[in-house]
């Protein structure tokens, strides 16, 4: 028997099958975790991975997988908020500049350049050190640079799709253009926006990551990836598990949203867009 | 039987595509698509647009249809004139008169069923409660011979002649008096043509539509058309009762285009030869009559006077110095 196409993908199963384990890691983690995030066994410091700790402990004793479980809630809370947002308006950004045209193309791929011109990691340290700390705020620092890509693919693919000649007849029969945009449009730009969303969580856990490694995250003692990785490196010659371990984390966690990105895209055949004839610009 | 007066009177429609270039983005040029076209089309009838590629005729269409802006020329739809296509004016007018493209696999949205592709008129113009609608679908698929039970389909799910029924059902959903159809059958395998072709005689015959037949296939425009005018860069150069434009054609072009239609005799081989094979584009269209550089009887007057569409004593009218 022939496995679905979807099933014969490598990096499609792999991606979802580390995704997946993942972000039910987050889910129950009051379950999966073995200690309380902030239960700490001063007799234990910074041992190494055994039965009791599985991944061994920090300099206050307390337990290293446990930490990682509820941080995974902290990063993925984080990606994912930031990736629904920045989705959103990027889409719609790219679906009005895309589908209009013009004056509304040029203003709103002109502020897209704007945001995409400043130093992505900067911008972000801005907004947190304006705004303070929180899952909120970091989310924002995320989304400000994270939606202007989806702008441009979803404009472009708009661009395309918007020639179609179902859309010419949606048009010939008086659709409104939020009709044509929303009914017409945006189901057959899912594709790439489904791509891009995989691909932005792998990259929004790098940015919170980075921004809790520079201390800008969410201030201790809420477990994030970044501070153990940071914290971890003082520690690098006594106890190398810390680091090694929120590094390899991060590092997993980012490898599983970027293979599932991978997969969707062949699964999610861009061919499969564009099938059923090509620009519809002939002027006989 | 066509009625006799005209549901739709176009006047001397232009549509001008600006060539712009250098920084400025001034316009350097226009691609004159349509140049001055004016024919009227009566209710019930059919009238067939021809000529080569780029000769206008498709942008003709999608001109009427409010696809392309026009840039110049007046449209009377039913005594009204529709004018400069404004969107609140043009959706009653876009009622009335609907389009069918020429690609069925292109012209129906991959993502919506068939239901829903059909019911989208209904649903923009508020028509109907929601059992009406789904009961004038059922109709609709059953009046261009689709199974209703097949509403709940994906167009990849149709072959290319259903496809192109259900863009039938889907313009014929608001009831319009004229269908533009974009070259309807060319996309078709020629055993399908015919059935489509004859599926548009039986809805004109039922529902007494007009349409406005865009085409380069001189056999399908002889089968549906009851009149037929010759485009040649942008303009009319002949139009006419079908019988008498086939039957004797007129002008130079008209018979070139006669000519060139492949013959299922192969005995039968081209004689008629343009002068040139150079074929002017609209960018730069020739110096008085358009058609001069490839025309075997172009004089010194045709170079310097362009000739005007005249009536001719038959019912046709034709712009030819000659003729």
């Amino acid at each position: 028997m022939r496995l679905p196409k979807a099933l014969r993908n490598t990096s499609l199963v792999i991606g979802a099958a580390i995704s997946l384990a993942i972000i039910l890691c987050a889910i129950f983690a009051p379950y999966v975790a073995t200690h309380g995030v902030e239960q700490m066994d001063m007799r234990n410091r910074f041992a190494g991975p055994s039965i009791e700790h599985l991944l061994g402990t920090d300099n206050f004793g307390r337990d290293l997988w446990s930490r990682m479980v509820f941080g995974a809630r902290v990063s993925l809370s984080i990606a994912l908020i930031s990736v629904a947002c920045s989705a959103v308006i990027g889409t719609v950004v790219g679906l009005v500049a895309g589908y209009f045209g013009g004056w509304v193309d040029q203003v709103l791929m002109r502020v897209t350049d704007i945001f995409l011109g400043f130093p992505a990691i900067v911008l972000a340290l801005a907004i947190v050190a304006v705004l303070g700390p929180g899952m909120f705020n970091v989310s924002l620092a995320i989304i400000v640079v994270a939606w202007t890509e989806y702008a441009r693919v979803v404009r472009s693919t708009t661009l395309v799709l918007r020639e179609q000649n179902y859309v010419q007849a949606a048009k010939a029969l008086g659709a409104s253009p939020a009709r044509i945009i929303f009914r017409e449009i945006l189901p057959n730009a899912l594709g790439p926006i489904i791509v891009l969303a995989s691909l932005g969580l792998g990259t929004a856990v790098i940015s919170e990551s980075a921004l809790s490694f520079l201390g800008f995250g969410l201030p201790p003692p809420t477990p994030t990836w970044g501070w153990t990785l940071s914290y971890g490196t003082r520690f690098m010659r006594d106890a190398p598990w810390l680091s090694i371990v929120s590094g390899a984390t991060i590092m997993v966690t980012v490898l599983g949203f970027n293979l599932l990105g991978d997969g969707l895209r062949d699964v999610l055949d861009p061919r499969q867009l564009s099938r059923g004839g090509g620009m519809a610009a002939k002027a006989s | 039987m066509p009625d006799t007066a005209p549901l739709l009177s176009v006047d001397d429609l232009e549509v001008h595509f600006p060539i712009r270039a250098g920084v400025l983005r001034r316009q350097v040029g226009a691609v004159k698509a349509v140049d001055g076209v004016s024919f009227t089309l009566k209710r019930g009838e059919t009238l067939s647009l021809v000529g080569e590629s780029g000769c206008g005729k498709s942008t003709t269409g999608l001109a009427l249809m409010g696809l392309v802006q026009p840039t110049g020329g007046k449209v009377r739809f039913d005594g009204r004139e529709i004018a400069g296509f404004r969107r609140k004016e043009l959706r009653d007018y876009r009622k009335r008169m609907q389009i069918v493209f020429q690609d069925p696999f292109s012209s129906l949205n991959p993502r919506q069923k068939v239901r829903d592709i059909i019911r989208a008129p209904l649903d923009i113009h508020g028509i109907g409660t929601k059992e009406e609608r789904e009961a004038a679908v059922a109709d609709l698929m059953a009046r261009v011979g689709l199974r209703p039970d097949q509403a709940d389909n994906y167009p990849h799910q149709f072959s290319g002649g259903q496809r192109q029924r259900i863009g039938i059902a889907r313009a014929l959903a608001l009831k319009p008096d004229i269908i533009v159809a974009d070259e309807p059958v060319s996309a078709l395998d020629v055993s399908v043509q015919a059935q489509i072709l004859n599926l548009l005689a039986d809805l004109q015959r039922d529902l007494g539509v007009a349409y406005l037949a865009v085409s380069h296939d001189l056999g399908v425009v002889e089968y549906i058309s009851h009149r037929v005018a010759v485009m040649y860069l942008g303009r009319i150069v002949e139009i006419g009762p079908k019988e008498r434009i086939f039957s004797a054609p007129q002008h130079p072009y008209t018979e070139l285009l006669m000519r060139s239609a492949p013959s299922h005799d192969p005995r039968h081989r081209h004689s008629f030869s343009a002068t040139s094979d150079d074929i002017p584009s609209a960018t730069k269209r020739p110096s008085g009559c358009a058609f001069h550089t490839r025309c075997p009887l172009a004089t010194d007057l045709c170079r310097r006077v362009d000739p005007q569409l005249t009536a001719r004593d038959d019912g046709r009218e034709l712009a030819c110095h000659h003729r």
